[in-house]
């Protein structure tokens, strides 16, 4: 079997769906460690792969206007036990284009492996991006994965950022993302991380409302389990006159994992407004009560409410 | 052998006696009223039926079908056919209304159950149970969800407070259901209008029943107010 079958294979479990290779009317990158697999453009998407010294370069780009019916995958992964990944990505939608990422991280039979990802993503005036990634990081905790990002949100422009890891064991995971919006510009970022045996996770997301009348919403939630750990800092500052910006944080704790939130909001122009909620704890008691009331039993229920948050 | 049945009843929370010396009983497939005023008890009494976390009876028993329920937790009670829709349903996120009707029940199909409720399943069963939902909304589902776990014993806390949406004929709709599916329900209302679709009432007062009977008797007992009067001066003896 092949590096690319192989990986297709974890892709395919991990819920990615596997004939998209195979469509040549969706662009795709694949690569296993710092090896590119495949790679495809696609009219209007121009992507752009090498392997170099210290890794992975990758250039994504969406031409002016196009607007893309499928979604462009990318699919990075490691399939050793011990290995490493670095990847350098720059994306850019241009002038009014719109276009979905579905990226997947797969590490399925690590037990020391680091990934690091150092993305730049630039969305043009009136653009649209949504970037969906899900990661998988196997059974054995053995993954420090490092995802960086920093992004900038042009004039009536879109991004909408999702992160999940909730399959399997965490290990190691860094997030540090950074996006400035300017007018009229909206940012989403929600990370959903399900925490076990000694994982340790530390998402760091910030995003400035540069321009007028820009909308940001930081929307974490996190699951921490065994002697897990989760620090959460979302930072929101609104800096133009009618700027909205809302840190969304809940993380539920159980037996002896350890979990903090840092909402930091700040304010330097006295139209923006910005907001924060951060819940930390074990199951909301109502909550667990009612599903108790339809004949689940404590664990039972604890599932379906863990499960319900990071979904 | 009353399928619900509750003798002496007491409950403190530090110094507060909260019930005191309650009795009540409720047939199979009857439906019994509770009325009474803010603070009374009501609530409280629904809670040690249910079995919440720190609702433990102080004194008395509750027997289910003649089996004493007061060590068994929650689900334990909801196995035996007790369940409860709280004054103010909980929301709750990533759990679809379909799925929340079809948690722990055998049947398949909830959209009966929504339009029972009067709530269109095209539009509800694939919206999430969380605060998108108003709170009228958000309440027609947990009766719906009640309808749909087909208990043996239903208790409604107050389903008609504050919220002008649902309208009365609507939850009667919901307790009749309730009723020609067998199930016997706890109806908990300061609302008389509302208890006098029960087939039996019982007017609580500082953790007593001071009056029981007919709804119409008992609605006409707490529509004169006597025990609001009682309630200032110490409800005691003298009730009727």
């Amino acid at each position: 079997m092949t590096a690319l079958d192989q990986l297709m294979q974890a892709f395919g479990n991990a819920g990615g769906d596997r004939a998209v290779l195979a469509d040549s009317a969706t662009a795709h990158l694949v690569a296993d460690g710092h090896t590119i697999l495949s790679a495809r453009e696609i009219e209007g998407v121009e992507v752009e792969a090498q392997a170099t010294a210290s890794g992975i370069s990758a250039k994504v780009r969406v031409r002016q206007g196009v607007r893309l019916k499928n979604p462009v995958h990318l699919c990075f992964g490691v399939l050793h036990k011990r290995g490493s990944q670095n990847i350098s990505m720059d994306v850019r939608l241009e002038k009014n284009a719109a276009a979905s990422f579905i990226a997947h991280c797969i590490f399925p039979g690590a037990e020391q492996v680091i990934h690091t990802m150092d993305a730049v993503i630039d969305i043009g005036e009136g653009a649209e991006m949504r970037y969906s990634e899900t990661h998988f990081h196997g059974r054995h905790g053995g993954v420090e994965a490092i995802p960086k990002a920093v992004v900038s949100v042009g004039k009536n422009g879109r991004y909408l950022g999702e992160f999940n890891l909730i399959t399997g064991r965490v290990g190691r995971l860094a997030i540090d993302y950074a996006v400035q919006a300017e007018e009229n510009g909206v940012v989403e970022l929600t990370a959903r991380v399900f925490g076990h045996g000694r994982d340790s996770i530390v998402i760091t997301e910030k995003v400035v409302l540069a321009g007028e009348n820009s909308r940001g919403l930081i929307k974490t939630r996190v699951a921490i389990e065994d002697e897990a750990s989760a620090e959460i800092t979302g930072i929101t500052e609104g800096n133009a006159a009618g700027a909205r910006g809302h840190v969304d944080c809940l993380e539920i704790v159980k037996d002896r994992a350890v979990a903090s939130a840092i909402p930091v909001v700040r304010v330097t122009n006295p139209l923006a407004k910005v907001t924060h909620e951060a819940a930390i704890g074990s199951v909301d008691k109502r909550q667990l009560e009612t599903l108790m009331m339809h004949g689940l039993s404590p664990e039972e229920a604890v599932d379906v409410i863990v499960k319900g948050i990071l979904r | 052998m009353a399928l619900l049945e509750i003798t002496n009843l007491s409950f403190q929370a530090g110094t507060a006696k909260l019930l005191d010396g309650l009795c009540l009983s409720i047939e199979a497939a009857e439906v019994h009223a509770l009325l009474g005023t803010n603070g009374t008890g009501k609530s409280t009494l629904a809670y040690l039926i249910a079995g919440c976390e720190g609702y433990r009876p102080t004194g008395g028993t509750i027997l289910f079908d003649g089996q004493s329920i007061q060590t068994l937790k929650i689900h334990e009670r909801a196995q035996l056919g007790i369940t409860m829709a709280w004054q103010e349903p909980v929301r709750f996120e990533g759990i679809s209304v379909a799925q929340y009707l079809t948690l722990k029940n055998k049947d398949p199909e909830p959209a009966p159950f929504l339009e029972m409720v009067g709530l269109d399943p095209g539009r509800y069963l694939t919206r999430m149970v969380d605060r998108s939902l108003s709170g009228g909304e958000r309440k027609r589902i947990e009766l719906a969800s009640i309808l749909a776990l087909r208990p043996k014993l239903a208790i409604f806390d107050e389903p008609d407070s504050g919220i002008d949406m649902l309208s009365i004929n609507d939850i009667i709709n919901v307790i009749n259901a309730c009723k020609e599916n067998g199930s016997a329900v706890l109806l908990i209302t300061h609302r008389e209008e509302i208890a006098l679709i029960a087939d039996q009432a019982s007017q609580i007062c500082r953790g007593r029943i001071v009056c029981s009977g007919s709804p119409e008797k008992v609605a006409a007992y707490y529509k004169s107010r006597q025990c609001a009067a009682c309630a200032v001066e110490g409800c005691g003896d003298d009730c009727p």
